[in-house]
């Protein structure tokens, strides 16, 4: 098998990306057009390196399962969009922003891609904004920036709290610009359901038409998988109901590793579950931290209603724990500390499983300024209430409307409740320095790859790295591989490789057809979300873990001798989608338990229950797990580990504090 | 499974493919619980089905938090349901009483065509954006974001026109079919931005060409769309639009 070279650079850190970008070979424009390049999944990566290759001149060939590459997940990211352009004065640079990356990962990224992507966040804005996307502006029309998680400057560029939206409206429309030209040729309503490996080289994709039930060949001189994250593995998460692991996990049987499947992020502001019948959990973004106070009473079960309970029986827990940073400690910090909290019996709400977000001293602080900008001297109470209400409108207006909608509670009157749910996967496709998988011409961007995240997301680094991918790192990595292909001819359809992988998955279909069991998709794939919320959530054990592994390896006999796939193969037949992905989320939910078992420390979102100091802070072991655990696939859903060591020089690796 | 009180009828619309009759059907549903969602109650539905050896009912959903723009159900005659301000997925069971009848069908316009079911086809959208709803600039090089201020309220005005989200409420609830609010929201983005001047006029001819290609109908400034869309975007678009239509017919060639 492949040997695991992360192909970074010679020299000095932040020598690398620029020397390597202009030492990389080059393709000439008139070879770029018989060039064909596959992309699939159209979010922030995805429609970005589509776009951006078309210019360049390549063929490009792209391809969603939703009706429109708009639709695609990205859409919903909320809060903003990191870049080191220090425009507040406050101290950002390019270092600072690597810097904050490495250390809110918990030392488990790598130096040099982390250091890359930390180079490119200011290109992203201007590209942004070039393209016309609406980022918020001060009334001098600068661009505004909001503080996040993590870091002590204020470096998030947003738009409201659909920041997610507007960046992939621009990439969509970027996108849409080349398909009006004919240089992408776009798939709506289609699934890929194989790699197409030729002589150990990706050369396409077997594609499922979904309104029409057809498996399609594509080729292309090279692959790209931009499919996002697996954080619906746990049945209940923040994705979109139809984000999956199916691409990732195709190319993960074909020989591409997985890395660090385990780290999980699970966000610390999202409404909590109300019922049963919940199909998935709605976040209440991370910005809204910086202008919130989270707290639970100090008294244990207390009935009272939240305005009364009076200030000095509140715990701001987060602001006392970790006084230097406060309630913008990173995700993992204060998930954990949210679930201590609820574990303890201090819990509010029907469930006891949520703790409170309060906008009212910020809302009156507001108030107080505006009312200054206004010339309204000596305000009351009442008046900065009032005015710092509409600024909060205009910074979340559109959150506090998703909150009022949901829990029928009036935010703005009320302080929010909220509680931990899964939002991110740092793990994925392991990739090298070029963003290549470990099968050749095959890459993965995004979410959909391990890379930049370590063990923990910082908050607004997800839109950041996706964009950076897209737009300034694949174009030109994928030179370097491209170069050397230009003898290579179209790929033939009728390649033996071609004929086996459309008849490995016309027989996983078929195979679904002829079970005839008794159980929905759903019902398995609520049974899998329970065992690994429970076993492999924000926090584990060696048995919990061990347990899981079994339950699971049932589970996955259950289903394919129980499951019942209504309607046919050759239709629309969305039930049929959910049965393959939720086939492939069964085997990932096996190797995420397997990866937390193997690595015996805690690190982000990683968090080991035997591993911890006496705070109950995530303790790592650098000495004996400072690597990338990379996975390959064996027959029959056996997994073998590949190690990547993480070698650190440029940043000391320290326990993380935020004290 | 469910665990709230109230009991409904719901009439679907049921279309097996786009050339197939579709016609409403009659579901009974029991013990629906007013803090679901109208598509976790589908869910419901669906399970029920699935369970009982019938078809699921095919709608199209993704993010259920109203940003994507997927879902999209002509609840008793109006899109998106009863309440102003929401997508379908955002509506929840609370906003119905125990007895109610509920008539569910799919967006229904000449440039929509219905794929199954509950979901339609609005791959019209995209040919219109990829008609000219962009900035011609290519990636890289592009100048630094502050070398360019944008008044505030010019800034917040192009943003409220960015929001929407392509569901098509506005082409469902009109009795034209129009699509003149959707187009107009981009045309008006774009417009009000220092950004988008050099095609000002050409966008706004090409994309007006490309909607009405596609056979939506035209404006009669009922407003229908603009009391139905989700994300309140506002008729003025549509104004502006108009006059940038009307300004290119006396632009020079040159300048287009």
């Amino acid at each position: 098998m492949a040997e695991l070279n992360a192909n970074i650079p010679e020299g000095e850190l932040t020598d690398k990306w620029t020397k390597l970008r202009s030492s990389m070979p080059l393709v000439n424009p008139a070879n770029k057009r018989s060039i064909e390049i596959i992309v699939v999944g159209s979010g922030l990566a995805g429609a970005s390196a589509a776009a951006t290759l078309a210019e360049m001149g390549y063929k490009v060939k792209c391809f969603c399962f939703q009706d429109s590459p708009r639709r695609a997940h990205s859409i919903a990211a909320q809060g903003g969009i990191n870049a080191a352009k220090n425009y507040q004065n406050d101290g950002d640079s390019t270092y600072r922003l690597f810097y904050d990356t490495i250390k809110g990962g918990d030392y488990r990224a790598r130096e040099a891609n982390v250091h890359r992507l930390a180079e490119v966040s200011a290109n992203i804005i201007d590209q942004c904004v070039a393209q016309g996307v609406p980022l918020a502006r001060e009334y001098g029309g600068l661009l505004d920036n909001r503080s996040f998680g993590g870091t002590q400057v204020q470096r998030t560029f947003y738009a409201a709290g659909q920041t997610g939206q507007q960046l992939l409206l621009g990439a969509y429309s970027a996108l849409e610009r080349q398909v009006g030209m004919g240089k992408v040729e776009m798939f709506t309503r289609h699934e890929m359901l194989e790699v197409v490996v030729v002589d150990g080289k990706a050369r396409g994709i077997i594609a499922r038409n979904l309104l029409t039930g057809e498996l399609e060949r594509h080729s292309g001189h090279a692959v790209l998988l931009c499919t996002g994250g697996y954080g619906n593995v746990f049945y209940l998460s923040t994705n979109a109901m139809g984000s999956n692991v199916t691409a990732a996990w195709k190319a993960h049987k074909k020989g591409a590793f997985f890395g660090n499947p385990c780290y999980t992020q699970i966000h610390p502001t999202c409404i909590p579950v109300s019922g049963d019948h919940q199909s998935k959990l709605t976040l209440m973004s991370e910005s809204l931290r910086n202008d919130g106070r989270i707290w639970v009473p100090k008294k244990k079960d207390d009935q009272r209603k939240a305005s009364e309970i009076p200030e000095d029986e509140r715990d701001y827990y987060l602001e006392r724990r970790y006084p230097a940073f406060g309630n913008l400690v990173p995700r993992d910090v204060a998930s954990r500390a949210a679930k201590e909290r609820c574990d303890a019996g201090y819990g509010v709400g029907k469930s006891k499983l949520a703790v409170y977000l309060d906008f009212k001293a910020n809302t009156e602080r507001y108030g107080r300024i505006e009312a200054s900008v206004q010339n309204i001297h000596n305000p009351d109470k009442e008046t900065c209430m009032r005015l710092g209400r509409e600024v909060i409108k205009e910074k979340y207006g559109n959150l506090f409307d998703m909150y009022a909608q949901i829990t029928g509670e009036d935010p703005y009157e009320l302080p929010m409740r909220i509680y931990p749910a899964v939002h991110y996967t740092m793990g994925g496709l392991w990739v090298d320095y070029n963003l290549m998988t470990t099968v050749p011409g095959l890459y993965s961007l995004g979410e959909a790859n391990f890379s930049d995240h370590g063990a923990n997301r910082l908050g607004a680094s997800a839109l950041m790295q996706g964009l950076a991918d897209g737009y300034f790192v694949i174009p030109y990595t994928i030179g370097a591989y491209l170069s050397k292909e230009l003898a290579t001819k179209p790929i033939p359809q009728d390649h033996p490789a071609f004929v086996e992988a459309e008849a490995s998955a016309r027989g996983i279909i078929d195979k679904f057809f002829a079970i005839k069991g008794t159980k929905t998709v759903d019902h398995f794939h609520k049974k899998l979300g329970k065992i690994m919320w429970e076993k492999c959530g924000m926090a584990r054990n060696a048995k919990g873990l061990t347990e899981a592994i079994a339950e699971i390896q049932q589970l996955r006999k259950d289903f394919w001798s129980d499951v019942r796939v209504p309607g046919e193969a050759n239709e629309f037949n969305p039930e049929l989608e959910k049965a393959g992905r939720v086939a492939d989320f069964i085997e990932l939910g096996e190797l995420m338990c397997i990866d937390a078992l193997n690595r015996n420390e805690s690190c982000g979102g990683h968090f080991r229950e035997e591993y911890q100091t006496e705070e109950g802070e995530a303790m790592r072991d650098d000495e004996n797990y400072a690597y990338v655990a990379a996975w390959e696939f064996k027959e029959g859903v056996k997994f073998e580990l590949h190690k990547e060591e993480l070698k650190f020089e440029n940043i000391k690796v320290a326990q993380r504090s935020y004290k | 499974m469910s665990t709230g009180n109230m009991n409904l009828t719901l009439k679907i619309w049921r279309q097996k493919n786009t050339k197939a009759k579709g016609g409403l059907v009659d579901y009974k549903l029991s013990d629906i619980s007013p803090d679901m969602s109208f598509l976790e109650m589908f869910d419901v539905l669906n399970e029920e089905l699935i369970s009982k050896g019938d078809e699921p009912v095919v709608f199209d959903h993704d993010c259920r938090e109203g940003i994507c723009g997927a879902c999209s159900m002509f609840i008793n005659g109006r899109p998106h349901g009863p309440k102003e301000g929401i997508t379908t997925c955002q509506l929840h069971m609370r906003s119905f009483k125990d007895g109610d009848t509920i008539v569910v069908e799919p967006w229904r316009a000449k440039a929509f065509p219905v794929v199954k079911d509950l979901t339609v086809d609005r791959s019209a959208f995209d040919r219109v954006i990829a008609a000219g709803g962009f900035i011609s600039v290519n990636t890289g090089n592009a100048q630094d974001a502050n070398n360019l201020p944008i008044p505030k309220v010019q800034a917040d005005s192009a943003f409220e026109a960015a929001a929407c989200i392509g569901c098509g409420a506005c082409v469902a609830t009109c009795k034209n079919a129009s699509a003149m609010l959707f187009v107009s929201a981009k045309v008006s983005q774009l417009a009000q931005l220092p950004q988008g001047q050099p095609e000002r006029y050409r966008r706004v001819q090409t994309m007006v060409a490309q909607m009405d290609a596609e056979g939506f109908g035209n404006c009669t400034n009922t407003g229908a769309c603009e009391a139905e869309c989700p994300k309140g975007i506002s008729l003025e678009n549509i104004a502006r639009m108009n006059r940038d239509y009307l300004s290119a017919k006396f632009v020079s060639e040159e300048d287009i």
